[in-house]
């Protein structure tokens, strides 16, 4: 026979406001298997604690209710309060008498009635609660992290430098993301690059970080702590044993205009290149899709076409003939710090998404995006500097700035703001008026979001100091007009249609996710928004954590990023990881799905349904040892707790401990019974 | 013929909506567009006791009587068993297209349409526009274009297509064609062997209604037009709304501030009409406001000198080579004397 102890809370005023706390006390006293019931004020607080402890000791309580808020706020605490007294602690529940009860109704008599209704079901539960025992797991204590931008390499300095090993895996040639080609950063308009590369180089020197450019991640198993991660070193067909960077590849390659992606489409590379000067490794890449050599042997040409980068290495680092290399990688942990991509406004567009046809579908060689711009500014870029616009190369003297192109326009598929775009307008603003004295520097925008420190400190500076003319209305057309480019615009503040001659137009298009990033979270079991921006586990509290225990994301793979929040993003996701790291063993509550091998008929439906990939099929061998049927396994590690295979059990063999059939059965006819 | 069911059996059948427009001020889109639909085998069948479209004094008034009055028309076609509407004016296009969107997408509204027009209606016809058509039919006015004796006026013309606003927007009602950036006017005229010019007022406003109300507001927008379409060249505009040629063509006299020569404009069915070897009489070209008697007879008369010149330069190879080919002969027959003499 159960002894449960029934403890009721007030709250304060919180839950005693609408529900008579002494009469729902009053009315489990009486229930059966109820051995003491009680009310009090604040049964979080130490007293209160206290309260339960003595309870269990004086009666002897095999259970216990705490009626009180939400078991997401306080069943921890009661639940080692239980402990402390001597009993399971999984003999303990909360009955949610505030969230679901005081709180959303106005009417004392009727949010009694369902107070009592509520704690009775949670005492018939817990008459069916079973001790049981924390899950223990294994942790290895190395780290993987996905994306070479700042992000990534700050995730990666901060887990290396509290002393445990670091996968960093990149899929481009160089690691530096996004950030080394920007060419001043807001606030403090202080050179990127010159912030940036001591963070690349140091990862690249750091014992503790193993780097690998040019590749990427084919396939995840495993779980928290267990991961087993494969990754693909896409074949560069140069050896980074032998290559010292030299450059001597570089200069001998006879095929020398392919738009570089590194200059945003503004400069030119060869076919076998590093992406800039200062890349990290300074080992280059053979394009295979544009060397000669690799042209000729698509079209099944008998002899080599071309070999010239080949003859000019003197080390012989040079192989035409290697191969994609996979690499398996045991970790305890993940980052995702993938990044993001920029909008384009052509004609051609990924599903759901909409280009601009009235700004000419990015046909007009004189509108560029912002990262054009940036390459445009930087003293690396392929016009050292100087602001010279595309199509003839010379100075633009009035520059139109667009804001919010794609983004907050549900009508082209993004609504949300890209949040760095309002800052770098300005920047880029500042950065033309500075080289370009007697220049006009025009922005249309719709807001000026500039919420940070600093910030809108910087953007008024853009006006006020360097003269940018700011017009609060959107763009309706760009297009083509001989040598100039006309823009048309309208000036909500004065309600007045806005004609601009311009010599060049800046577009912030609408920061996106990187390319790929849905089969990478499919591959991780982490979930995307609609727009594919990673999902964190909680928007608030839990926000670089992943869905998946031991996934952690970090930067502007989540949502748009500036870079301060990119690099703090990835010191919270290595503390994170640090403090997974702290212990041997990991230590999970047993909210796991069980399955009873005796009834299982293996018929794998739970494994269909499983969103984490936690169930597998085992084998189940006679006495002789041959292999005479199998069943479902469920590995603790990986489980979430959610239930699904429960519903979908034709045979009803797995059950979730502390949700099973008969606790949930028992809380369904307490409910009907006393109704 | 004109007026009466233009078929040859070869394609089915469309029901054919002209709209006040057709039968009034742009009775040359209608006289150009059954001279033309004739010429490619397209039959069209104006729809037996067909009504007002309702543009635009209708949905400006009330939602239901704005879908309500293309409804009726629409379930004419249907009761008379047609498939596909061919509305030709922009407007009443953009009318029928709204309103069978409408129907299809908002709660309630199909239950409620046969009892507020007094008729069954299933929503089942396609509405198409006549560019629509034509450039679905590209293929066949090039093959029809070839196959005319006459020689082409339009072999390398610039012309302008213009599409104003209700022609392709908004884009989810009508949907055939890129809303900011179309091309299916320009692909009609390339098909015609004519030269679509890329120019930039393609969609922008002609001031619509605003010819009667606020005369000097459309004049200062087809102004911008018009300019547009010569500074890239183009020798006419191409358009395929009677109230978008009405505002180009009847204000283009307030519009020529500068003294330029006036810019014909020439309804889509009329410049394939031309090409295809139609005369200027049969589809209407007379009706215009700014004359285009001088460009038509100077295309012509360029046509003209163009195939004498090209005929003359087939004759003179052909001579050549009859020449050549007779000296070939003789040289045949002259080659042993020579060898004789050595």
């Amino acid at each position: 026979m159960s002894r449960i102890g029934v403890f009721v809370c007030q709250c304060g005023e919180n839950i005693a406001r609408t529900v008579d706390v002494e009469a729902v006390a009053e009315a489990l006293r009486d229930h059966p298997g109820v051995a003491f019931a009680t009310g009090y004020k604040y049964m979080c607080s130490d007293p209160g604690q206290a309260l339960v402890r003595e309870a269990i000791a004086e009666h002897g309580l095999t259970g216990v209710v705490i009626a009180a808020c939400s078991p997401h706020m306080h069943e921890k605490t009661f639940r080692r309060a239980v402990d402390k007294a001597g009993l399971n602690k999984f003999m303990c529940e909360m009955a949610n008498i505030r969230e679901h009860c005081s709180w959303i109704h106005e009417d004392r008599a009727d949010a009694t009635a369902k107070a009592i209704d509520i704690t009775r079901t949670i005492v018939e539960k817990v008459k069916h609660n079973q001790p049981l025992e924390s899950i223990r797991i294994p942790v290895t204590k190395r780290a993987l992290v996905i994306g070479g931008g700042i992000a990534g390499i700050q995730a990666a300095l901060d887990i290396a430098d509290g002393g445990h090993q670091v996968i960093l895996v990149e899929k481009d040639a160089s690691i530096g993301g996004h950030m080394s080609q920007l060419s001043e950063t807001f606030p403090t308009l202080d050179c990127s690059q010159c912030i940036l590369t001591p963070r690349m180089v140091e990862a690249y020197q750091h014992p503790n970080i193993t780097l690998h450019t040019w590749s990427e991640v084919e396939k995840v198993k495993g779980y928290i702590g267990n991961f087993e991660v494969t990754i693909r070193k896409k074949a560069r067909s140069v050896n980074e044993d032998l290559c010292n960077g030299c450059g001597d590849c570089q200069a001998a390659c006879p095929v020398r205009k392919i738009p570089s992606e590194f200059e945003a489409g503004l400069g030119k590379r060869t076919a076998i290149s590093v992406p800039f000067p200062q890349a990290v490794p300074n080992i280059p890449v053979l394009d295979r899709q544009n060397c000669t050599l690799f042209k000729g042997r698509r079209k099944g040409l008998a002899k080599e076409v071309c070999g010239k980068c080949k003859e000019a290495c003197l080390k012989g680092a040079i192989d035409y003939d290697a191969e994609d290399a996979f690499i398996e990688e045991e970790v305890g942990a993940i980052v995702v710090a993938t990044g993001f991509k920029l909008y384009d406004i052509g004609r051609e567009q990924p599903e759901g998404l909409k280009g601009y046809g009235e700004y000419g579908y990015g046909e007009v060689p004189d509108v560029i995006d912002g990262l054009q711009f940036e390459r445009l500014a930087s003293a690396s870029g392929p016009t050292a500097g100087a602001i010279l616009r595309p199509s003839d190369s010379t100075e633009p003297k009035t520059v139109v700035f667009v804001h919010c192109v794609g983004s907050r326009d549900p009508e082209k598929g993004i609504a949300y703001c890209s949040k760095i775009c309002c800052m770098y307008n300005a920047k880029h603003a500042m950065l033309y008026k500075h080289k370009v004295h007697d220049g006009r520097a025009v922005a249309f925008y719709m807001d000026i979001r500039a919420a940070g420190k600093g910030y809108d400190e910087f953007s008024r500076r853009a006006i006020e100091e360097d003269g940018a003319e700011y017009i609060r209305g959107r763009v309706s057309r760009i297009f083509r007009d001989g040598d100039k480019v006309k823009v048309w615009g309208y000036d909500t503040l004065n309600g007045e249609q806005v004609v601009i001659d311009a010599d060049m137009v800046v577009l912030a298009t609408a920061i996106r996710p990187q390319d790929g990033i849905r089969d990478l979270a499919q591959k991780l079991s982490i979930s995307t928004d609609e727009h594919g921006f990673i999902n964190e586990a909680h928007p608030k509290l839990r926000p670089v954590e992943t869905n998946t225990a031991g996934v952690f994301v970090a930067g502007a793979c989540q949502a748009p990023r500036d870079i301060p929040e990119s690099v703090a993003m990835a010191s919270a996701s290595a503390a994170k990881v640090m403090s997974l790291f702290s212990a041997d063993e990991l230590e999970r509550e047993p909210a796991v799905a069980l399955v009873n091998e005796s009834t299982c008929i293996g018929c794998m439906r739970c494994a269909d349904v499983c969103a984490y990939g936690a169930i597998e099929q085992r084998d189940i061998c006679a006495i002789d040892g041959h292999v005479c049927g199998h069943v479902a396994y469920v590995n603790p590690g990986v489980c979430q707790g959610c239930g699904t295979c429960q519903a979908v059990c034709l045979s009803k063999s797995v059950e979730l401990q502390t949700f099973t059939d008969e606790q949930i059965y028992s809380e369904i006819n307490a409910l009907c019974a006393w109704e | 013929m004109r007026g009466d069911a233009v078929s040859d059996g070869a394609l089915a059948d469309i029901a054919y909506y002209p709209g006040c427009s057709l039968h009034g001020t742009s009775r040359e889109f209608d006289e150009s567009l059954r001279a033309v639909a004739a010429e490619l085998g397209i039959g069209i069948t104006e729809i037996s006791d067909w009504s007002c479209c309702g543009a635009s004094s209708g949905h400006t008034t009330d939602h239901l009587l704005g879908v309500a009055l293309p409804a009726r028309n629409l379930a004419l076609a249907e009761e008379q068993g047609y498939d596909t509407v061919l509305a030709p004016c922009a407007a009443c296009y953009n009318r029928l297209s709204a309103a069978r969107l409408a129907i299809a997408t908002e709660d309630g509204l199909a239950e409620r349409i046969p009892d507020v027009i007094g008729r069954r209606f299933g929503n089942t016809v396609q509405v198409r526009n006549a560019v629509e058509l034509l450039r679905d039919a590209a293929a066949s006015v090039e093959e029809k274009v070839a196959a005319t004796l006459t020689p082409n006026p339009l072999e390398g013309v610039k012309l302008a297509a213009y599409y104003g606003c209700l022609l392709v927007r908004p884009a989810e009602v009508c949907g055939y064609d890129d809303p900011e950036q179309p091309t299916s006017m320009d692909e009609v005229i390339s098909a015609c062997g004519a030269d679509a010019v890329d120019w930039n007022m393609k969609v922008e406003c002609c001031g619509g209604a605003f010819s009667v109300s606020r005369t000097s507001s459309v004049v200062r927008l087809g102004r911008a037009i018009i300019d547009d379409a010569r500074a890239h060249g183009a020798e006419a505009i191409v358009v395929a709304c009677p109230l978008c040629h009405s505002n180009l063509d009847l204000r283009q006299k307030a519009m020529a501030l500068r003294g330029e020569d006036p810019l014909p404009i020439l309804f889509v069915t009329q410049v394939v009409g031309l090409a295809v070897g139609l005369t200027p009489e049969s589809l209407g070209l007379e009706r215009h406001f700014v004359d285009t008697e001088p460009l038509i007879a100077r295309l012509i008369e360029q046509a003209a000198a163009r195939d004498a010149e090209e005929r003359r330069v087939k004759q003179e190879a052909a001579a050549k080579a009859a020449e050549r080919a007779a000296r070939q002969k003789a040289g045949a027959g002259a080659a042993p004397k020579d060898g004789d003499a050595q």
